[in-house]
Protein backbone atom coordinates (compact mmCIF):
# COMPACT_ATOMS: atom_id res chain seq x y z
CA UNK A 1 0.00 0.00 0.00
CA UNK A 2 1.52 3.31 -1.09
CA UNK A 3 1.79 6.24 1.26
CA UNK A 4 1.81 9.94 0.44
CA UNK A 5 2.67 10.93 -3.10
CA UNK A 6 6.13 12.32 -3.65
CA UNK A 7 7.67 14.27 -6.52
CA UNK A 8 11.02 12.78 -7.37
CA UNK A 9 13.55 14.49 -9.63
CA UNK A 10 15.44 12.27 -12.08
CA UNK A 11 18.41 13.32 -14.17
CA UNK A 12 18.76 11.32 -17.39
CA UNK A 13 21.86 10.77 -19.52
CA UNK A 14 22.03 12.70 -22.78
CA UNK A 15 21.03 9.87 -25.10
CA UNK A 16 17.89 9.09 -23.11
CA UNK A 17 16.91 12.76 -23.06
CA UNK A 18 17.03 12.88 -26.84
CA UNK A 19 15.16 9.58 -27.10
CA UNK A 20 12.36 10.73 -24.77
CA UNK A 21 12.55 14.32 -26.06
CA UNK A 22 12.88 15.80 -22.58
CA UNK A 23 15.29 18.09 -20.79
CA UNK A 24 18.06 16.98 -18.46
CA UNK A 25 15.73 16.62 -15.49
CA UNK A 26 12.28 15.07 -15.33
CA UNK A 27 9.91 14.68 -12.41
CA UNK A 28 7.81 11.66 -11.51
CA UNK A 29 5.03 11.36 -8.95
CA UNK A 30 5.22 8.20 -6.88
CA UNK A 31 3.87 6.90 -3.61
CA UNK A 32 6.06 6.07 -0.65
CA UNK A 33 8.31 4.29 -0.14
CA UNK A 34 10.43 5.95 -2.81
CA UNK A 35 12.59 3.27 -4.39
CA UNK A 36 14.54 2.90 -7.62
CA UNK A 37 12.02 0.34 -8.83
CA UNK A 38 9.09 2.71 -8.29
CA UNK A 39 10.93 5.59 -9.92
CA UNK A 40 11.69 3.48 -12.98
CA UNK A 41 8.15 2.09 -13.15
CA UNK A 42 6.79 5.62 -13.16
CA UNK A 43 9.41 6.91 -15.57
CA UNK A 44 8.72 4.10 -18.06
CA UNK A 45 4.98 4.60 -17.73
CA UNK A 46 5.32 8.25 -18.64
CA UNK A 47 7.98 7.69 -21.32
CA UNK A 48 7.39 4.21 -22.80
CA UNK A 49 10.34 4.54 -25.17
CA UNK A 50 12.61 4.26 -22.10
CA UNK A 51 11.51 0.68 -21.48
CA UNK A 52 14.48 -1.59 -22.01
CA UNK A 53 16.99 1.27 -21.98
CA UNK A 54 17.74 1.43 -18.24
CA UNK A 55 16.80 -2.10 -17.19
CA UNK A 56 16.21 -5.30 -19.10
CA UNK A 57 12.67 -5.87 -20.39
CA UNK A 58 12.42 -9.33 -18.89
CA UNK A 59 14.81 -9.62 -15.94
CA UNK A 60 14.41 -5.98 -14.86
CA UNK A 61 18.14 -5.99 -14.13
CA UNK A 62 20.00 -2.69 -14.51
CA UNK A 63 21.81 -2.52 -17.84
CA UNK A 64 25.51 -3.10 -17.18
CA UNK A 65 26.80 0.28 -18.39
CA UNK A 66 24.38 2.34 -16.29
CA UNK A 67 24.69 3.49 -12.68
CA UNK A 68 22.34 5.05 -10.13
CA UNK A 69 23.80 7.87 -8.02
CA UNK A 70 22.18 10.14 -5.41
CA UNK A 71 23.42 12.30 -2.56
CA UNK A 72 27.02 11.56 -3.55
CA UNK A 73 26.44 7.83 -3.10
CA UNK A 74 26.57 4.99 -5.65
CA UNK A 75 23.28 3.12 -5.22
CA UNK A 76 23.75 0.88 -8.26
CA UNK A 77 24.32 -2.27 -6.27
CA UNK A 78 21.58 -1.77 -3.73
CA UNK A 79 18.35 -3.65 -4.21
CA UNK A 80 15.93 -1.62 -6.29
CA UNK A 81 13.37 -2.02 -3.49
CA UNK A 82 15.57 -0.21 -0.94
CA UNK A 83 14.20 3.19 0.10
CA UNK A 84 16.10 6.04 -1.54
CA UNK A 85 17.64 8.74 0.70
CA UNK A 86 15.15 11.16 2.24
CA UNK A 87 16.63 14.02 0.24
CA UNK A 88 15.60 12.22 -2.97
CA UNK A 89 12.14 11.38 -1.63
CA UNK A 90 11.55 15.03 -0.73
CA UNK A 91 12.81 16.32 -4.06
CA UNK A 92 15.71 18.13 -2.47
CA UNK A 93 18.21 16.01 -4.39
CA UNK A 94 17.77 14.21 -7.72
CA UNK A 95 18.32 10.57 -8.61
CA UNK A 96 21.02 10.52 -11.26
CA UNK A 97 21.00 7.85 -13.97
CA UNK A 98 24.50 7.86 -15.36
CA UNK A 99 26.02 6.21 -18.43
CA UNK A 100 29.37 4.68 -17.59
CA UNK A 101 32.42 6.43 -18.98
CA UNK A 102 33.44 3.80 -21.46
CA UNK A 103 34.60 5.53 -24.58
CA UNK A 104 32.66 5.94 -27.78
CA UNK B 1 11.47 13.66 -62.54
CA UNK B 2 12.63 10.88 -60.25
CA UNK B 3 14.13 11.44 -56.84
CA UNK B 4 16.77 9.24 -55.27
CA UNK B 5 16.96 8.94 -51.50
CA UNK B 6 20.02 7.33 -49.94
CA UNK B 7 19.61 6.12 -46.35
CA UNK B 8 22.93 5.96 -44.52
CA UNK B 9 23.44 4.31 -41.14
CA UNK B 10 26.63 5.20 -39.25
CA UNK B 11 28.33 4.62 -35.92
CA UNK B 12 27.01 7.95 -34.62
CA UNK B 13 23.67 8.56 -36.28
CA UNK B 14 21.76 8.38 -39.55
CA UNK B 15 21.87 10.60 -42.60
CA UNK B 16 19.54 10.95 -45.58
CA UNK B 17 20.94 12.10 -48.90
CA UNK B 18 18.59 13.20 -51.68
CA UNK B 19 19.00 14.14 -55.31
CA UNK B 20 16.97 14.33 -58.46
CA UNK B 21 17.38 11.69 -61.11
CA UNK B 22 20.50 13.31 -62.51
CA UNK B 23 22.23 12.30 -59.28
CA UNK B 24 24.71 15.17 -59.43
CA UNK B 25 23.63 17.51 -56.65
CA UNK B 26 22.99 15.96 -53.26
CA UNK B 27 21.40 17.37 -50.15
CA UNK B 28 22.52 15.88 -46.86
CA UNK B 29 20.15 15.87 -43.90
CA UNK B 30 21.10 14.68 -40.47
CA UNK B 31 22.50 13.51 -38.24
CA UNK B 32 19.40 11.77 -36.96
CA UNK B 33 19.53 9.87 -33.64
CA UNK B 34 22.81 11.57 -32.85
CA UNK B 35 25.36 9.55 -31.00
CA UNK B 36 23.53 6.23 -31.44
CA UNK B 37 24.69 3.42 -33.69
CA UNK B 38 22.38 3.08 -36.66
CA UNK B 39 23.05 -0.35 -38.07
CA UNK B 40 20.38 -0.12 -40.76
CA UNK B 41 17.55 1.94 -42.22
CA UNK B 42 15.21 0.74 -44.93
CA UNK B 43 12.03 1.92 -46.63
CA UNK B 44 8.93 -0.09 -47.34
CA UNK B 45 8.63 -1.02 -51.03
CA UNK B 46 4.85 -0.78 -50.59
CA UNK B 47 4.95 2.72 -49.05
CA UNK B 48 8.31 4.41 -49.67
CA UNK B 49 7.64 7.12 -47.09
CA UNK B 50 7.40 4.45 -44.40
CA UNK B 51 10.96 4.01 -43.15
CA UNK B 52 12.32 1.82 -40.39
CA UNK B 53 15.59 2.37 -38.54
CA UNK B 54 17.55 0.23 -36.10
CA UNK B 55 18.99 2.47 -33.38
CA UNK B 56 21.21 0.85 -30.77
CA UNK B 57 23.76 1.56 -28.09
CA UNK B 58 25.96 -0.54 -25.88
CA UNK B 59 24.72 1.56 -22.98
CA UNK B 60 21.00 1.86 -23.66
CA UNK B 61 20.13 -1.12 -25.83
CA UNK B 62 17.87 -1.30 -28.85
CA UNK B 63 15.28 1.04 -30.31
CA UNK B 64 13.31 0.75 -33.53
CA UNK B 65 12.34 4.07 -35.07
CA UNK B 66 9.67 4.56 -37.72
CA UNK B 67 8.95 7.45 -40.06
CA UNK B 68 5.79 8.04 -42.07
CA UNK B 69 7.11 10.94 -44.13
CA UNK B 70 10.31 9.79 -45.74
CA UNK B 71 12.52 10.52 -42.78
CA UNK B 72 11.51 14.07 -41.79
CA UNK B 73 9.90 12.90 -38.54
CA UNK B 74 10.47 9.73 -36.53
CA UNK B 75 8.93 8.00 -33.54
CA UNK B 76 10.22 5.09 -31.48
CA UNK B 77 8.09 1.96 -31.77
CA UNK B 78 8.55 -1.43 -30.12
CA UNK B 79 11.94 -2.48 -28.80
CA UNK B 80 11.10 -5.69 -26.98
CA UNK B 81 13.01 -8.52 -28.67
CA UNK B 82 12.57 -11.61 -26.53
CA UNK B 83 13.65 -15.06 -27.66
CA UNK B 84 10.88 -17.60 -27.64
CA UNK B 85 11.11 -20.20 -24.91
CA UNK B 86 14.35 -21.08 -23.16
CA UNK B 87 17.03 -19.55 -25.38
CA UNK B 88 19.56 -22.40 -25.14
CA UNK B 89 23.18 -22.08 -26.17
CA UNK B 90 25.39 -21.62 -29.21
CA UNK B 91 29.16 -21.98 -29.53
CA UNK B 92 31.30 -19.21 -28.08
CA UNK B 93 34.60 -18.18 -29.70
CA UNK B 94 36.47 -20.77 -27.65
CA UNK B 95 34.07 -23.56 -28.55
CA UNK B 96 32.23 -23.62 -25.23
CA UNK B 97 28.46 -23.37 -24.95
CA UNK B 98 27.22 -19.80 -24.55
CA UNK B 99 23.65 -18.66 -23.89
CA UNK B 100 21.80 -16.76 -26.58
CA UNK B 101 21.68 -13.05 -25.61
CA UNK B 102 19.95 -10.34 -27.59
CA UNK B 103 22.34 -7.51 -28.47
CA UNK B 104 21.05 -5.50 -31.42
CA UNK B 105 19.17 -5.47 -34.71
CA UNK B 106 21.53 -5.61 -37.65
CA UNK B 107 19.07 -5.56 -40.53
CA UNK B 108 15.44 -4.57 -41.11
CA UNK B 109 13.64 -5.96 -44.13
CA UNK B 110 10.18 -4.52 -44.81
CA UNK B 111 7.71 -6.73 -46.65
CA UNK B 112 7.38 -6.24 -50.39
CA UNK B 113 3.63 -5.68 -50.14
CA UNK B 114 2.60 -4.71 -46.61
CA UNK B 115 4.09 -1.58 -44.99
CA UNK B 116 3.24 -2.89 -41.50
CA UNK B 117 5.06 -6.19 -41.97
CA UNK B 118 8.79 -6.05 -41.32
CA UNK B 119 11.48 -8.58 -40.43
CA UNK B 120 14.47 -7.97 -38.16
CA UNK B 121 17.73 -9.89 -38.21
CA UNK B 122 19.39 -9.72 -34.82
CA UNK B 123 22.53 -10.57 -32.83
CA UNK B 124 22.68 -13.18 -31.27
CA UNK B 125 21.37 -14.67 -34.47
CA UNK B 126 17.61 -14.89 -34.74
CA UNK B 127 14.84 -13.64 -36.97
CA UNK B 128 11.97 -11.54 -35.64
CA UNK B 129 8.79 -10.40 -37.35
CA UNK B 130 6.44 -7.50 -36.70
CA UNK B 131 2.99 -7.32 -38.27
CA UNK B 132 2.07 -3.98 -36.72
CA UNK B 133 4.66 -1.59 -38.05
CA UNK B 134 7.31 -2.45 -35.48
CA UNK B 135 5.16 -1.99 -32.37
CA UNK B 136 5.50 -5.64 -31.30
CA UNK B 137 7.94 -8.36 -32.34
CA UNK B 138 7.74 -12.13 -32.32
CA UNK B 139 10.58 -14.51 -33.00
CA UNK B 140 10.36 -16.92 -35.92
CA UNK B 141 11.90 -19.47 -33.64
CA UNK B 142 12.11 -22.31 -36.13
CA UNK B 143 15.37 -20.83 -37.38
CA UNK B 144 17.21 -20.64 -34.07
CA UNK B 145 15.64 -23.92 -33.12
CA UNK B 146 17.23 -25.70 -36.06
CA UNK B 147 19.13 -28.83 -35.01
CA UNK B 148 22.41 -27.12 -35.84
CA UNK B 149 21.75 -24.07 -33.62
CA UNK B 150 24.05 -25.19 -30.79
CA UNK B 151 26.91 -25.37 -33.35
CA UNK B 152 26.57 -21.79 -34.60
CA UNK B 153 29.37 -19.47 -33.59
CA UNK B 154 30.06 -15.74 -33.74
CA UNK B 155 32.26 -14.10 -36.33
CA UNK B 156 34.52 -11.23 -35.29
CA UNK B 157 31.58 -8.81 -35.41
CA UNK B 158 29.32 -11.00 -33.28
CA UNK B 159 26.85 -13.75 -34.12
CA UNK B 160 24.64 -11.67 -36.34
CA UNK B 161 21.80 -12.38 -38.71
CA UNK B 162 22.65 -9.70 -41.26
CA UNK B 163 20.95 -10.65 -44.52
CA UNK B 164 17.24 -11.15 -45.18
CA UNK B 165 16.05 -11.68 -48.76
CA UNK B 166 12.34 -11.99 -49.58
CA UNK B 167 11.42 -13.91 -52.73
CA UNK B 168 9.08 -11.72 -54.81
CA UNK B 169 7.73 -14.77 -56.66
CA UNK B 170 6.95 -16.83 -53.57
CA UNK B 171 5.67 -15.24 -50.37
CA UNK B 172 6.57 -18.37 -48.38
CA UNK B 173 10.24 -18.34 -49.35
CA UNK B 174 12.98 -16.26 -47.81
CA UNK B 175 16.71 -16.48 -47.39
CA UNK B 176 18.80 -15.36 -44.45
CA UNK B 177 22.50 -15.44 -43.63
CA UNK B 178 24.35 -15.57 -40.33
CA UNK B 179 27.98 -14.98 -39.40
CA UNK B 180 29.24 -17.57 -38.71
CA UNK B 181 26.63 -20.21 -39.36
CA UNK B 182 25.89 -19.79 -43.05
CA UNK B 183 22.86 -19.32 -45.28
CA UNK B 184 19.41 -20.75 -44.64
CA UNK B 185 16.16 -20.89 -46.60
CA UNK B 186 12.55 -21.28 -45.58
CA UNK B 187 9.81 -22.40 -47.96
CA UNK B 188 6.98 -22.11 -45.44
CA UNK B 189 7.07 -18.51 -44.31
CA UNK B 190 9.67 -19.02 -41.61
CA UNK B 191 8.27 -22.04 -39.76
CA UNK B 192 11.18 -24.28 -40.67
CA UNK B 193 14.58 -23.65 -42.22
CA UNK B 194 17.15 -25.54 -44.23
CA UNK B 195 20.89 -24.79 -44.25
CA UNK B 196 21.90 -24.03 -47.84
CA UNK B 197 25.68 -24.19 -47.69
CA UNK B 198 26.60 -27.06 -50.02
CA UNK B 199 29.61 -26.05 -52.06
CA UNK B 200 30.96 -23.56 -49.52
CA UNK B 201 34.50 -24.27 -48.31
CA UNK B 202 35.72 -22.58 -45.12
CA UNK B 203 39.15 -23.50 -43.86
CA UNK B 204 38.63 -21.96 -40.41
CA UNK B 205 36.25 -24.73 -39.33
CA UNK B 206 37.27 -28.30 -38.52
CA UNK B 207 35.33 -29.69 -41.48
CA UNK B 208 35.68 -27.07 -44.24
CA UNK B 209 32.57 -28.34 -46.03
CA UNK B 210 30.37 -28.73 -42.96
CA UNK B 211 26.63 -28.14 -43.17
CA UNK B 212 26.96 -25.00 -40.96
CA UNK B 213 29.74 -22.83 -39.56
CA UNK B 214 30.47 -20.75 -42.66
CA UNK B 215 31.03 -17.03 -42.27
CA UNK B 216 28.76 -15.68 -44.97
CA UNK B 217 29.26 -11.92 -45.21
CA UNK B 218 26.40 -10.97 -47.53
CA UNK B 219 24.03 -12.41 -50.13
CA UNK B 220 22.32 -10.59 -53.01
CA UNK B 221 19.58 -11.50 -55.47
CA UNK B 222 18.04 -9.83 -58.52
CA UNK B 223 14.29 -9.61 -58.01
CA UNK B 224 13.58 -10.98 -61.50
CA UNK B 225 15.80 -14.03 -60.91
CA UNK B 226 14.75 -15.18 -57.44
CA UNK B 227 16.46 -18.56 -57.66
CA UNK B 228 19.86 -17.05 -58.43
CA UNK B 229 21.90 -15.94 -55.44
CA UNK B 230 25.29 -14.27 -55.17
CA UNK B 231 27.37 -14.48 -52.01
CA UNK B 232 30.40 -12.73 -50.63
CA UNK B 233 31.78 -15.15 -48.08
CA UNK B 234 34.58 -14.49 -45.56
CA UNK B 235 36.77 -15.67 -48.41
CA UNK B 236 35.30 -16.56 -51.85
CA UNK B 237 32.61 -15.06 -54.04
CA UNK B 238 29.96 -17.68 -54.79
CA UNK B 239 26.81 -18.12 -56.86
CA UNK B 240 23.88 -20.47 -56.74
CA UNK B 241 21.45 -21.11 -59.60
CA UNK B 242 19.17 -23.41 -57.63
CA UNK B 243 17.93 -21.30 -54.72
CA UNK B 244 20.95 -22.16 -52.60
CA UNK B 245 20.85 -25.96 -53.02
CA UNK B 246 24.42 -25.78 -54.33
CA UNK B 247 27.07 -23.09 -54.71
CA UNK B 248 29.93 -22.58 -57.15
CA UNK B 249 32.87 -20.27 -56.67
CA UNK B 250 32.98 -17.33 -59.12
CA UNK B 251 35.90 -15.37 -57.65
CA UNK B 252 37.74 -15.70 -60.98
CA UNK B 253 40.33 -12.97 -61.51
CA UNK B 254 39.57 -10.87 -58.42
CA UNK B 255 42.77 -9.60 -56.75
CA UNK B 256 41.45 -11.01 -53.46
CA UNK B 257 38.17 -12.78 -52.87
CA UNK B 258 37.81 -11.55 -49.29
CA UNK B 259 35.26 -8.78 -48.82
CA UNK B 260 31.95 -7.86 -47.31
CA UNK B 261 29.54 -6.34 -49.83
CA UNK B 262 28.01 -7.79 -52.97
CA UNK B 263 25.17 -6.43 -55.06
CA UNK B 264 23.44 -6.91 -58.41
CA UNK B 265 22.73 -4.32 -61.13
CA UNK B 266 19.07 -3.24 -61.14
CA UNK B 267 18.44 -4.17 -64.78
CA UNK B 268 21.16 -6.70 -65.62
CA UNK B 269 20.81 -9.82 -63.47
CA UNK B 270 24.28 -11.07 -64.44
CA UNK B 271 26.08 -7.82 -63.56
CA UNK B 272 27.58 -7.95 -60.07
CA UNK B 273 29.58 -5.63 -57.86
CA UNK B 274 32.02 -6.42 -55.06
CA UNK B 275 34.71 -4.45 -53.20
CA UNK B 276 37.71 -6.72 -52.63
CA UNK B 277 39.38 -6.32 -49.25
CA UNK B 278 42.94 -7.50 -48.69
CA UNK B 279 42.33 -10.18 -46.08
CA UNK B 280 40.62 -11.13 -42.86
CA UNK B 281 43.66 -9.83 -41.02
CA UNK B 282 43.93 -6.56 -42.95
CA UNK B 283 40.51 -5.07 -43.51
CA UNK B 284 41.44 -2.53 -46.17
CA UNK B 285 41.70 -2.44 -49.95
CA UNK B 286 44.74 -4.14 -51.52
CA UNK B 287 47.61 -1.74 -52.32
CA UNK B 288 45.71 1.16 -50.76
CA UNK B 289 43.54 1.40 -53.91
CA UNK B 290 39.78 1.52 -53.46
CA UNK B 291 38.38 -0.47 -56.35
CA UNK B 292 34.92 -1.75 -57.06
CA UNK B 293 34.99 -4.85 -59.23
CA UNK B 294 32.20 -5.48 -61.71
CA UNK B 295 31.38 -8.70 -63.48
CA UNK B 296 29.02 -8.63 -66.46
CA UNK B 297 29.09 -12.40 -66.72
CA UNK B 298 27.61 -13.41 -63.39
CA UNK B 299 31.05 -13.85 -61.89
CA UNK B 300 34.48 -15.25 -62.79
CA UNK B 301 35.41 -12.37 -65.13
CA UNK B 302 35.83 -9.14 -63.21
CA UNK B 303 36.95 -5.62 -64.18
CA UNK B 304 38.29 -2.98 -61.80
CA UNK B 305 36.28 0.25 -61.60
CA UNK B 306 38.55 3.04 -60.41
CA UNK B 307 37.49 6.37 -61.96
CA UNK B 308 36.82 8.81 -59.15
CA UNK B 309 37.89 6.41 -56.39
CA UNK B 310 41.12 6.99 -54.41
CA UNK B 311 43.94 4.98 -55.95
CA UNK B 312 46.58 5.54 -53.33
CA UNK B 313 46.80 5.65 -49.53
CA UNK B 314 43.23 4.44 -49.04
CA UNK B 315 42.73 2.13 -46.06
CA UNK B 316 38.99 2.16 -45.42
CA UNK B 317 36.67 -0.83 -45.29
CA UNK B 318 33.24 -1.28 -46.87
CA UNK B 319 30.96 -3.19 -44.52
CA UNK B 320 28.44 -5.84 -45.51
CA UNK B 321 25.26 -3.78 -45.71
CA UNK B 322 26.94 -0.68 -47.13
CA UNK B 323 26.24 -1.10 -50.87
CA UNK B 324 23.00 -0.58 -52.77
CA UNK B 325 21.71 0.23 -56.25
CA UNK B 326 18.96 2.51 -57.53
CA UNK B 327 16.55 1.47 -60.29
CA UNK B 328 17.09 4.33 -62.70
CA UNK B 329 18.50 3.91 -66.16
CA UNK B 330 21.49 3.94 -66.05
CA UNK B 331 21.65 2.04 -62.81
CA UNK B 332 23.15 3.99 -59.92
CA UNK B 333 25.50 2.18 -57.54
CA UNK B 334 26.31 3.45 -54.03
CA UNK B 335 28.59 2.37 -51.23
CA UNK B 336 29.76 3.76 -47.90
CA UNK B 337 33.09 3.36 -46.15
CA UNK B 338 34.36 3.16 -42.61
CA UNK B 339 36.09 6.47 -43.38
CA UNK B 340 32.71 8.18 -43.70
CA UNK B 341 32.54 8.60 -47.47
CA UNK B 342 29.53 7.60 -49.54
CA UNK B 343 30.52 7.10 -53.17
CA UNK B 344 27.99 7.03 -55.99
CA UNK B 345 28.10 6.13 -59.63
CA UNK B 346 25.26 7.25 -61.90
CA UNK B 347 26.52 5.10 -64.77
CA UNK B 348 26.59 1.57 -63.42
CA UNK B 349 30.06 1.92 -61.95
CA UNK B 350 32.06 3.53 -64.76
CA UNK B 351 32.55 6.80 -62.87
CA UNK B 352 32.38 7.51 -59.15
CA UNK B 353 32.10 10.57 -56.99
CA UNK B 354 31.82 11.04 -53.22
CA UNK B 355 28.35 12.43 -52.52
CA UNK B 356 29.31 13.02 -48.88
CA UNK B 357 32.73 12.43 -47.48
CA UNK B 358 33.17 13.07 -43.77
CA UNK B 359 30.45 11.14 -41.96
CA UNK B 360 31.08 8.79 -39.03
CA UNK B 361 31.98 5.26 -40.10
CA UNK B 362 29.27 4.00 -42.44
CA UNK B 363 27.49 0.80 -41.40
CA UNK B 364 24.77 0.60 -44.04
CA UNK B 365 23.54 2.16 -47.26
CA UNK B 366 20.09 1.70 -48.78
CA UNK B 367 18.65 3.47 -51.79
CA UNK B 368 15.08 4.40 -52.68
CA UNK B 369 14.13 5.41 -56.21
CA UNK B 370 11.05 7.62 -55.98
CA UNK B 371 8.95 8.54 -58.99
Amino acid sequence: MSGAMRTVRVILPYHLRTLAQVGAEVEVEIGEPVTVRRVLDSLEGRYPMLRGTIRDHVTQERRPFLRFFACEQDLSHDTTDAPLPDAVATGEEPLLIIGAIAGG
Amino acid sequence: MSTVRVLVGTRKGAFILTSDGKRKDWQVSGPLFTGWEIYHLKGSPADPNRLYASQSSGWFGQQIQRSEDGGANWAPVGNRFTYEGVPGTHQWYDGTAHPWEFKRVWHLEPSLGDPDLVYAGVEDAALFKSSDGGATWEELAGLRGHDTGPQWQPGAGGMCLHTIILDPSNAERMYIAISAAGAFRTDNGGKSWKPINKGLVSNFIPNPTAEVGHCVHHVAMHRERPGVLFMQKHWDVMRSDDAGESWQEVSGNLPTDFGFVIDVHAHEPETLYVVPIKSDSEHFPPEGKLRVYRSRTGGNEWEALTKGLPQKDCYVNVLRDAMAVDSLDACGVYFGTTGGQVYASADAGDNWTPIVRDLPAVLSVEVQTLT
